[in-house]
């Protein structure tokens, strides 16, 4: 082992290993320095430590100036007050003067309650604003399809830029200018419609304060439930349902699927069917594709597009139609299962009750941000109207939910309507990096092989590694797969693909880390990389517990075959379910 | 989206620029400031150019040229003037020269005169507080400058070719 660096923090006596910062040290041994700046997503790569905001500072014996401890490594014999007068003193004055140029709409700001730089303020005591008059509202302010910016509200803590440029590698994000003019802005200042931005929204999920928030759709989803003559179709994705009950106080990780269902229910969707449903017909669509190009591959086709790609994640989609324009012809034509669901639900479902598609909202309930954008693709809607309406986020729900007088926890279970609410376990996976290769794996080894998939766990494609591979016995031929998340992630493989150097068969993209459960449309996690674990862990146990766990077993899907559809890839398929990507560079 | 395309030689240049300093990032400094003395100023394009080159995202040099004041994204004027605004020259007046330089250009500071003329800068010491107040035209070095001449010698420049 290697050797303990011994030190004392507030008295108390504390071994580390070398290499750990004050700020780990102290949370070692039950101490929680208050940070701002610093997140540290362990297990993923988000992290941001630039010790730009000084909160964080403690006093270290026989050092003049106060060190901020998310940049100050143990040493040994160090003795560290991370509560004497002077620190509390400075950390006050600090926040202070952050206080100083932000606004002051703390009661009617998007983020109030789940405010980092508010949560301080509580903890520091401050009860008045001793500097004023900084603050200034000439900065930026935008709501995109997405994302809404208010740069105002920005105290430069960084994350934002860290998250953009060194884990998603979209690099759009960035410090401009000095001074009291410094802000954080997309490329030359533009607005993020005209950059290279894929609306991930990483820099939503990871920003302390107002300054970047989700464009909400909430009162608009009011109106339209309270409208009697529109019929309003509720769709949640499958990594929704793990993560919920969070913003009810909830275990992270509880399975609040019942609870979910219920709460749509009273919340006054005329239907409440399920994303999952159109998880399944994803999987249908995708894997009739994998194993049409692996045939072809198999026959000597050199012309073949290997691998094929993941086309679910709409952040993935627009990073790969911005960064890679020559590669469009590698990822999947399947849409992602949430507009596949739209395209069903406003043609067969609509025809078979005799509606009229105008009369039909169709409102996704997303993990993420970026569906708020994909909702709005041209090439997804039918003479103007859009296969789904709009998207809401997790965090939209609760907030509707607590404002429909709802009490969550109490809520019953019940069911999704049929026939759009059916799903299979593989269906419930998606949720997680590596789920929708594992439920693609299903499906296609018995319907490429016609035998029995003799184990349905796939556990090499599970986990948190930024890019996991796998080779998979498909009967004798071994299946060459691989799953990646975060884009930078996906870029390493896509700079590989342009090179010729990329020697897989199937490749999953997720843009945000962990996959969809680490979505920026879910509850805040605040940097706890725990909290994404219990909801990953959370998706595999929803998958153990169903009754059907392979997408081509579930009836319902069956049935949507047999009476519309016809054959996966097959004509009426191919108009309603698959899609084509677009030149996007920015010139 | 920029004003103007750069044409192939302005783009070969900075190309090259990047290559005598072995496209490292961490030279990205020296980089601006060599293609601002080649092109007078750092255009959008050029700054593409520079990040592509670089393997660093464009605003990454954005945020940069945005930070130094030194670097300009607006074409500087055939006679770049600079008002030294230095504290020997500032309690000469400087200020007032200021002003009346923006009043006979039409343009505030850090602008260009639509006709691509003139342009208007200040700066902090020339190194001649012996002649404050002091402002530069060109090359050429004005001292003991009273606001009334300015009209004068602007108009002098202008009649030039």
């Amino acid at each position: 082992m290697e050797k303990q660096i011994k030190l004392t923090i507030d008295k108390r006596p504390v071994s580390v290993a070398p290499g750990t910062s004050i700020l780990d040290a102290a949370k070692s041994v039950g101490i929680a320095i208050p940070t701002l700046c610093h997140i540290d997503l362990k297990g993923t790569c988000v992290k941001n430590n630039p010790a730009s905001c000084r909160i964080c500072v403690v006093e270290v014996e026989g050092r003049r100036n106060l060190a901020p401890s998310c940049a100050t490594m143990c040493t040994e014999g160090m003795v560290v007050w991370t509560n004497s007068a002077r620190v509390v003193r400075a950390r006050k004055t600090i926040a202070e003067l952050m206080l100083s140029d932000h606004p002051n709409d703390c009661l009617t700001c998007p983020k109030c309650s789940d405010c980092e730089l508010q949560r301080l303020v509580m903890r520091f005591n401050i009860r008045e604003m001793p500097f004023q008059g900084g603050e200034q509202s000439t900065r930026k302010k935008e709501v995109t399809a997405a994302i809404s910016r208010n740069m105002d509200k920005c105290i430069l803590c960084r994350r934002c830029e860290s998250v953009c440029n060194n884990v998603q590698s979209v690099g759009v994000l960035g410090a401009i200018r000095r001074g009291f003019d410094t802000t954080i802005a997309p490329t030359f200042d533009r607005m993020f419609k005209d950059t290279d931005c894929t609306y991930c929204g990483q820099c939503v999920a990871v920003c302390p304060t107002g300054a970047l928030t989700e464009r909400d759709n909430t009162d608009r989803l009011l109106e339209d439930l309270n409208n009697p003559d529109k019929i309003v179709i509720a769709q949640p994705a499958p990594a929704v349902r793990v993560a919920i009950g969070e913003e009810f106080g909830m275990e992270p990780g509880t399975i609040a699927t019942g609870k979910l269902a219920t709460a749509l229910h009273f919340l006054g969707f005329t239907k409440v069917f399920d994303t999952d449903f159109g998880a399944d017909l994803t999987i249908m669509e995708e894997g009739a594709e994998i194993i049409h190009r692996l045939k072809a591959f198999l026959a000597g086709d050199k012309n073949v597009k290997l691998p094929i790609m993941t086309s679910c994640c709409p952040a993935w989609v627009n990073f790969f139609e911005h960064n890679y324009p020559d590669l469009l012809d590698y990822p999947s034509s399947a849409k992602s299962p949430a507009q596949m669901f739209g395209a069903i639900a406003k043609t067969w479902w609509c025809e078979k009750r005799g509606i009229d598609r105008e009369k039909v909202v169709v409102v996704s309930i997303m993990p993420c941000l970026a569906k708020k954008y994909e909702c709005e693709r041209e090439e997804f809607s039918v003479d103007g109207n859009p296969d789904v309406d709009y998207s809401i986020s997790t965090r939209e729900l609760a907030r509707l939910i607590k404002r429909a007088n709802i009490d969550f926890k109490a809520l019953p279970d019940s069911d999704f309507d049929t026939p759009m609410g059916e799903s299979s376990g593989a269906a419930a996976i998606f949720g997680a990096s590596g789920g929708v290769m594992e439920a693609a794996l299903r499906t296609v080894y018995e319907v490429f092989t016609g035998k029995m998939l003799p184990k349905l766990e796939f556990t090499q494609v599970r986990g948190f590694e930024g890019i996991k591979e796998a080779v998979i016995d498909i009967d004798g031929f071994p299946l060459k797969v691989c799953v990646a998340h975060t884009l930078s992630n996906a870029r390493i493989l896509m700079d590989r693909l342009r090179k010729g150097e990329l020697d897989y068969h199937v490749v999953e993209v997720m843009a945000c880390p962990g996959g969809c459960i680490g979505g920026a449309g879910q509850p805040y996690h605040h940097g706890h990389a725990e909290i994404l674990q219990a909801r990953a862990a959370a998706v595999y146990r929803e998958d153990e517990g169903k009754a059907i766990r392979m997408s081509h077993k579930n009836p319902d899907i069956i049935k949507l075959y047999e009476d519309f559809l016809g054959d996966p890839l097959g004509e009426r398929s191919e108009e309603l379910l698959h899609t084509h990507y677009f030149n996007k560079q920015i010139q | 989206m920029s004003e103007m395309k750069l044409s192939c030689e302005a783009i070969r240049q900075v190309e090259e620029v990047c290559e005598k300093f072995q496209n490292d990032p961490g030279e990205l400094i020296a980089i601006l400031h060599e293609c601002q003395a080649h092109l007078g100023y750092l255009p959008e394009d050029v700054q593409r150019v520079i990040a592509n080159k670089l393997g660093i995202p464009a605003s990454k040099v954005y945020g940069v040229v945005t930070f130094y004041s030194f670097f300009t994204m607006t074409p500087k004027g055939k006679y770049p003037i600079s008002v030294c605004l230095g504290t020997a020259c500032y309690v000469r007046g400087a200020d007032k020269l200021l002003e009346e330089f923006k009043r006979v250009l039409g343009i505030d500071v850090g602008q260009t005169t639509p006709d691509g003329k003139f342009s208007l800068d200040c700066l902090r010491c020339v190194g001649a507080c012996g002649l404050a107040p002091v402002a530069t035209i060109g090359e050429k070095v004005y001292g003991r400058l009273n606001p009334a001449d300015i009209k004068k010698i602007v108009d002098e420049f202008a009649n030039k070719e």
